[in-house]
């Protein structure tokens, strides 16, 4: 006898379909909409990025002229942050995966990690004033808009990283201790030259991070216009994320090509640092040796 | 005899070196605590003047007079959290039933290279600096709005909720798609065993076995919402106002901070009025923070 499906099993099937065909819509509702957003401005604006666009200061408060000095800045500004961030969000992954013991304490700090995730980028901002700018007497300077932004992204260098040395297998460990070396030879023999590609990766994501927020930096040390560039970390910067803030907002008369343009930038910029991360991950996911 | 205790005596270099690189690493383990700690602070040191003095609870929570910069100011916060509320409301509206209705997709359905596109078309969408999504609700949303709806402004309540939802919406896919991912597969198995549908096993076994990890998605969808700064400034006008419909324009909490800091005076009553809401927004981020993790915790301790 062949078989032959019921009524409740098409029924079933259906259904099924009907629901596989609902979610799979709505997912690429989430997509298309900013796709197209995002080819549009491609699209219309991509011919108001020239090389001296890129290259020029700005003029008359930004209504002509390039963007070199913000795009300048915003390298100065992750510089700082890296600098900051790097080594002690991986130490304290390293803390983490390696160390900690299992307990409350270790939770807390999981849980600290995990609140600090979720502070609202304007409460960096005032804690970056109320510490930095009045109370360490830095003012208004990169030093001090690139130490909030460490604050800041300090979280995203951890849970990265920690994943990082997660993945290097307990067999490694375990063959390093067993001739006689020491936790922290074995860490930084062993695991660190083991994972120190996946840590990158999640340095990558912290640049594109970084290069894109507004908020922490425009009480910290990005200034609308500058004559000059910053000669030194103690000195305020332009930075492109506010100064593209600036010119859509404050500023009255900026022409399209300038206001696209540099939106266009700051996009390709975060968007181009976050795929070569993706890229990085996917490209040792079929690298690994174990 | 001395030479014997010298051989077990393992104090040499490389153990000094690990006792000095431990206590490092521990403190780098501890600056999550120092900075969580930090921010609490530093944000109360500077908005203590104002809890203390020209607070008044009935003001803040009862009045919309916000006008920190009058003759006699008053601190009016209710339309920062009526603007605050109504845009998230609106943002979470349109994005979780799309947000969880995508993670079951690329979770449950989706396979192969359907599925590690799209989530990667996700991440990519979630990097977007918040800055360029307030540039397209001002740009773009605002005169299509402007024109679809024939209303005189585009900014306000539709707008940033529109923003704010697509913002929103890929952080809390890959939050409840790692919820999904959490439920065993053997719950999945010994249903499909029974001969349940795909959908079957969707509805009956992995929604209700996740369901405290899609509330956590949720919840921090909330929490960034609330915390969402320069496009919320951009796309809701920031006009003081209860929205009485989704077209009229408002302020946020978020926003009202960005906005008057800046000409602000250190220490003065303004300024520390302004950390005193920031004072507020720590708080109530932290509430949702700790709740998501409470949610999260409990699916771990059951499966």
């Amino acid at each position: 006898m062949r078989f032959q499906a019921t009524a409740l099993n098409q029924r079933n099937r259906r259904i099924q379909q009907a629901v596989r065909t609902l979610f799979g819509l709505m997912t690429l509702l989430l997509i298309v909409p900013v796709v197209i957003i995002l080819a549009v401005l491609v699209y219309n604006w991509a011919p108001a990025i020239s090389l001296e666009f890129l290259t020029a200061a700005p003029v008359d408060q930004g209504r002509a002229g390039g963007i070199f000095p913000a795009i300048l800045g915003t390298v100065w500004l992750v510089a700082v942050a890296l600098l900051a961030s790097v080594p002690l969000g991986v130490a304290a992954a390293v803390y983490l995966s390696e160390y900690a013991p299992e307990n409350w304490f270790t939770r807390l700090i999981n849980l600290a990690i995990i609140n600090l995730a979720g502070v609202p980028s304007i409460v960096h901002a005032l804690f970056g004033v109320g510490a930095f700018v009045v109370f360490a007497g830095m003012g208004k300077s990169i030093l001090a808009a690139g130490l909030t932004l460490a604050i800041m992204t300090l979280p995203v260098v951890i849970v990265a990283t920690k994943e990082a040395l997660q993945a290097v297998p307990q067999a490694f460990r375990v063959a390093c201790w067993n001739m006689g070396a020491t936790r922290w030879q074995t860490v930084s023999k062993v695991v660190l030259p083991n994972s120190i590609s996946g840590i990158l990766t999640g340095v990558i994501l912290v640049v594109s991070r970084a290069a894109g927020e507004t908020a922490p930096i425009m009480f910290t040390g990005a200034v609308a216009f500058l004559p000059f560039l910053p000669q030194s970390v103690m000195d305020p910067t332009m930075a492109m994320a506010y100064h593209l803030f600036y010119i859509s907002t404050a500023a009255t008369g900026v022409p399209d090509e300038i206001r696209y343009g540099t939106a266009l930038v700051l996009i390709t910029m975060v968007l181009l640092m976050n795929a070569a991360s993706i890229a990085f991950r996917a490209h040792l996911r079929g690298k690994k040796k174990w | 005899m001395s030479q014997a205790t010298h051989d077990l005596d393992h104090r040499s270099r490389a153990w000094y070196v690990d006792k000095v690189v431990q206590v490092l690493v521990f403190a780098g383990g501890i600056s999550a605590i120092v900075f969580i700690l930090g921010i609490f602070f530093f944000i109360f040191r500077e908005g203590l003047g104002f809890l203390l003095g020209p607070f008044e609870f009935r003001e803040v929570f009862g009045s919309i007079a916000w006008r920190p910069t009058s003759r006699e100011p008053t601190y009016g916060a209710l339309a920062l959290i009526a603007g605050t509320v109504s845009v998230t409301g609106l943002a979470m509206l349109v994005s979780v039933p799309f947000s969880l209705g995508a993670a079951i997709f690329i979770g449950e359905f989706a396979t192969g290279k359907t599925r590690e596109t799209l989530k990667i078309l996700i991440e990519l969408l979630a990097a977007v600096p918040s800055v360029v999504w307030g540039f397209i609700g001002l740009s773009i949303m605002n005169p299509l709005i402007i024109r679809t709806f024939d209303v005189p402004v585009g900014l306000g309540v539709l707008n940033s909720g529109f923003i704010l939802g697509l913002m929103a919406a890929p952080i809390m896919t890959t939050i409840a798609e790692d919820a999904l991912k959490a439920v065993p597969n053997g719950y999945r198995e010994a249903a499909e065993a029974m001969g349940a549908t795909k959908w079957q096993v969707i509805w009956k076994v992995v929604l209700p076995a996740g369901k405290n990890g899609l509330m956590a998605a949720v919840l921090l969808g909330v929490g960034r919402g609330f915390g969402e700064t320069m496009a919320v400034l951009m796309a809701t006008g920031h006009a003081i106002n209860i929205p009485t419909s989704v077209f009229d324009s408002v302020v946020a909490i978020t926003a009202t901070i960005a906005a008057e800091l800046g000409e602000s005076a250190v220490g003065s009553d303004h300024y520390q009025a302004l950390f005193t809401l920031g004072i507020l927004l720590f708080l109530m981020t932290f509430v949702i923070n700790l709740a998501a993790d409470l949610a999260v915790r409990g699916v771990r301790r059951k499966s």
